[in-house]
């Protein structure tokens, strides 16, 4: 017994002795889409300074504004990256932790891109017809305004336009950022073009998300877990299949897979930065003011960030997929950004 | 039993021999079918991952003359440490590749001749220079690696046939390698950035030493915590306690515990040893608690298994000349258990090794370039790199990916050779 107790007296010692004292590293939480970007910053920033690599940890958008919103210190993360803007209630909570000073940085915007395997023809369709596809309730087709289960099979009942093979359309959880991006923008577009549901908007704003956000569950529609590679893998061996993933996926894969035009725009970088194409979110990161000067570096990252050799259209995370910003809000950014100039949410 | 009924007696037993055969022959089959099948799965993947995998343990290297003049380098006369990590290795590198290709004037075809040299060839020389200031101004003749789209034409991984649009290593770079190759400049050698650096985002530059450091740091808090523990209580609770409804409820506890998703010990293992005790984060000290909770089971449960089988008559013999409990626990009992202790402690230890899961509400699941080298230095294992690895976009992390699924099966061979060498070394039979 008395070894049982020795020995849990060592642990809670070398627990103790381990307790974290000054940090040395910046310590970055957050969306994982924004992680292939900013850790490029992070390895580059580690190579070129005086400082540490900082270590980023890819928890998602929302588990790491929770992370964030903690509290002020060296044992919370000083900065979380965002494939969304900041919520309300997340900006509350931060507060009344005691976070108060953050400064928002807009970097650019990553591309959704539907995309089918390259031994197929290339597609066109609008976010009407995506929505018509992938939506659980559409209007009959046979007339009236009323929602019925998605009768819909092959992507020519939805537009004759559209060639005579079954809709299987492979995209991520619900977990994944991507496909809230996705539902959120390729999807509720769609559903603004039909009259009878964009009614309902106005009248009763619940129901028209409902409906709008939510995806069929007849197999239609095949969840493939959060992995992009796994997505492109298997449109590779299903040529009828379309599969939801990042744009930077399909540059690194354009020899096994195509995009899908939709309204008429292709995903490239340009119809993607002047925002012509319409599936593209913006991506953030956020950093707490209260530990530049504590934590050693963080302001110098932040010029690394947003410097032109990184994220201007010629820097390199645009060769990494990311779409810059244009140049002018990049240059007016970057100096309140150099200022330290802090949000407000209205 | 008259003799008529014995006859029919064995006329029923021959009659339903046949059928016995065949039952047998069925089961046998059915196993042999069993067996053959795992193997062809596991034959497989071991075949696909080492087939993936296998060139990443080589890297093309391209020679470059690189001039280290200061005015290229942007530093001045003597410059400091400062200077010299900032100083522009990049602009070197690619004045050398125009020299090497005057031709190449539009910007966009000059965009495509920097990216056969890899983003991180820069640091190559940055690191030389750094060791050896007296560099500046020399021309250097190096070695550097060569970018990931040029890394995967070079190992024949990209079809020169297609369409130029549907390439992402164009026309005018396969002229330029197939020159190059042709003067001897561009080389095939063994890739040992892989087994020297920790975790970058550009693949040629990317290796796994960090990852392979924090799985052995890991590995050790666990091991130096959770075997004394486990082994102390095996032997309190199999030897000295009393059996009564307290021990009964704890060891129904300890199998439950066995049980529980290592996802929750990583979220205790967040509340106690992060959010109370206040421990770093991403540390491989919070790692190995956490493991070491998720271990300590396995090892009790096996611990009094193998105490268990220590026949009685050795403890009664040691009692009848007159040793006390404690020595007969210690001089003969435990020694005879050992080798079963030790191998459920290394397949415990090789069942830690393999987690992800409870490491992710600790932070370990983290780019982290810097090699650990203490128990709080921020660092993540090799089973999270390779699910980071998987999930990136650039191709080169493929064969990474593979690469490092080899070294961590390695690992777990080398710890189950060793499971088997000490239970076969030690092991006694009665």
């Amino acid at each position: 017994m008395s070894k049982i107790g020795l020995t849990i007296a060592g642990m809670l010692l070398c627990t103790t002795v381990g307790a974290q004292s000054a940090r040395d590293q910046i310590s970055i939480v957050g969306s994982s889409t924004v992680y292939p970007f900013a850790t490029v910053v992070a390895e580059r920033f580690g190579q070129t300074s005086q400082y540490k690599t900082p270590k980023i940890e890819s928890t998602g958008s929302g588990g790491g504004m929770k992370l964030f919103c903690n509290g002020i210190g060296v044992q919370h993360p000083d900065i979380t990256n965002s494939s969304r803007r900041i919520k309300k209630g997340e900006f509350e909570s931060c507060k009344a932790n005691g976070v108060t000073d953050i400064i928002e940085v807009l970097i650019g915007f990553d591309g959704i891109t539907l995309a089918n395997s390259v031994d197929s023809d290339q597609l066109e369709m609008s976010r009407k017809d995506i929505f018509l596809a992938l939506a659980k309730q559409v209007p009959d087709p046979n007339g009236g305004d009323e929602l019925i289960d998605n009768p819909y099979e092959d992507w020519s009942d939805v537009n004759p336009e559209l060639p005579e093979i079954k809709i299987e359309v492979i995209g991520p959880p619900p977990t994944s950022g991507t496909r809230d991006a996705f539902v959120e923008l390729a999807m509720e577009g769609g559903c603004k073009d039909i009259e009878s549901i964009a009614a309902i908007e106005k009248t009763d704003k619940d129901s028209f998300k409902e409906i709008c956000h939510t995806v069929r569950e007849d197999g239609a529609f095949i969840e493939a877990g959060e992995n992009d590679n796994l997505i492109v893998q298997k449109l590779e061996a299903n040529p009828d299949a379309l599969g939801i993933f990042g744009f930077s996926f399909l540059e690194q894969n354009s020899d096994l897979v195509q995009p899908t035009y939709i309204d008429g725009f292709e995903p490239t970088f340009e119809s993607i930065s002047d925002g012509s194409y319409p599936v593209s979110r913006p991506l953030y990161f956020y950093v707490k003011k209260a530990h530049i000067g504590v934590i050693p570096g963080i302001a110098e990252y932040l010029l690394e960030f947003t410097s032109e050799g990184s994220w201007g259209e010629e820097g390199y995370l645009a060769d990494k997929g990311m779409i810059p910003l244009d140049e002018d809000t990049r240059l007016s950014s970057a100096e309140s950004i150099a200022n330290f100039e802090t949000m407000t949410l209205d | 039993m008259n003799a008529q009924e014995e006859l029919n007696t064995t006329e029923v037993v021959r009659g339903s021999l046949k059928r016995r055969y065949a039952r047998e022959k069925r089961f046998r089959l059915f196993g042999l079918a069993a067996i053959t099948a795992s193997l062809t799965f596991l034959a497989v993947l071991l075949i696909t991952i080492t087939a993936r995998g296998l060139p990443a343990f080589k890297q093309t290297f391209i020679q470059l003359e690189v001039t280290l003049d200061s005015k290229t380098l942007g530093v001045g006369e003597n410059p400091d440490t400062n200077e010299l990590r900032r100083a522009n290795y990049n602009g070197a590198i690619k004045k050398s590749l125009t020299t090497l290709f005057p031709d190449v004037k539009k910007r966009k075809d000059k965009k495509a001749l920097y990216k056969l040299v890899s983003k991180g060839g820069q640091y190559d020389l940055q690191k030389r220079v750094m060791a050896d200031p007296s560099l500046v101004g020399e021309t250097l003749k190096v070695w550097l690696p060569v970018g990931d789209d040029t890394n995967s034409y070079i190992q024949g991984n990209i079809d020169s046939s297609l369409p130029e649009k549907k390439r992402r290593f164009k026309d005018n770079q396969i002229l330029w390698v197939d020159q190059l190759t042709e003067d001897k400049q561009i080389q095939r050698r063994f890739n040992s950035t892989f087994f020297e650096r920790g975790d970058s985002r550009e693949p040629e530059m990317a290796g796994i030493k960090g990852s392979l450091f924090g799985s052995m740091l890991t590995l050790m808090v666990t091991l130096l915590l959770s075997f004394p523990v486990a082994v102390a209580t095996a032997i309190y609770l199999e030897e000295f306690a009393p059996k009564n409804r307290w021990t009964d409820l704890i060891e129904v506890n300890i199998n439950n515990l066995a049980a529980v998703p290592s996802i929750v010990f990583g979220l205790l293992g967040l509340a106690i040893f992060i959010n109370f005790f206040n421990l770093p984060r991403s540390a491989p000290i919070v790692g190995g608690l956490v493991l070491s909770l998720m271990t300590l089971p396995t090892i009790i449960i096996s611990a009094r298994a193998a105490l268990k089988s220590v026949p009685p008559s050795i403890r009664d013999a040691a009692l009848g000349v007159g040793a006390s409990k404690l020595q007969v626990v210690f001089h003969h009992v435990l020694p005879l258990a050992m080798p079963g202790i030790l191998t459920g402690t290394i397949i415990g230890m090789a069942q830690a090794l393999g987690e992800t899961a409870p490491l992710l509400m600790i932070g370990m699941v983290a780019f982290i370039v810097d090699v650990p080298t203490s128990l709080t230095d921020p660092a993540t294992v090799l089973p999270v790199q390779i699910y980071q690895w998987a999930d990136l976009p650039e191709k080169g992390f493929v064969e990474k990916t593979s690469a490092a699924i080899m070294v961590l099966l390695a690992f777990l061979i080398v710890m189950n050779a060793a499971a088997v060498y000490l239970r076969r070394k030690f092991e006694r039979k009665w």
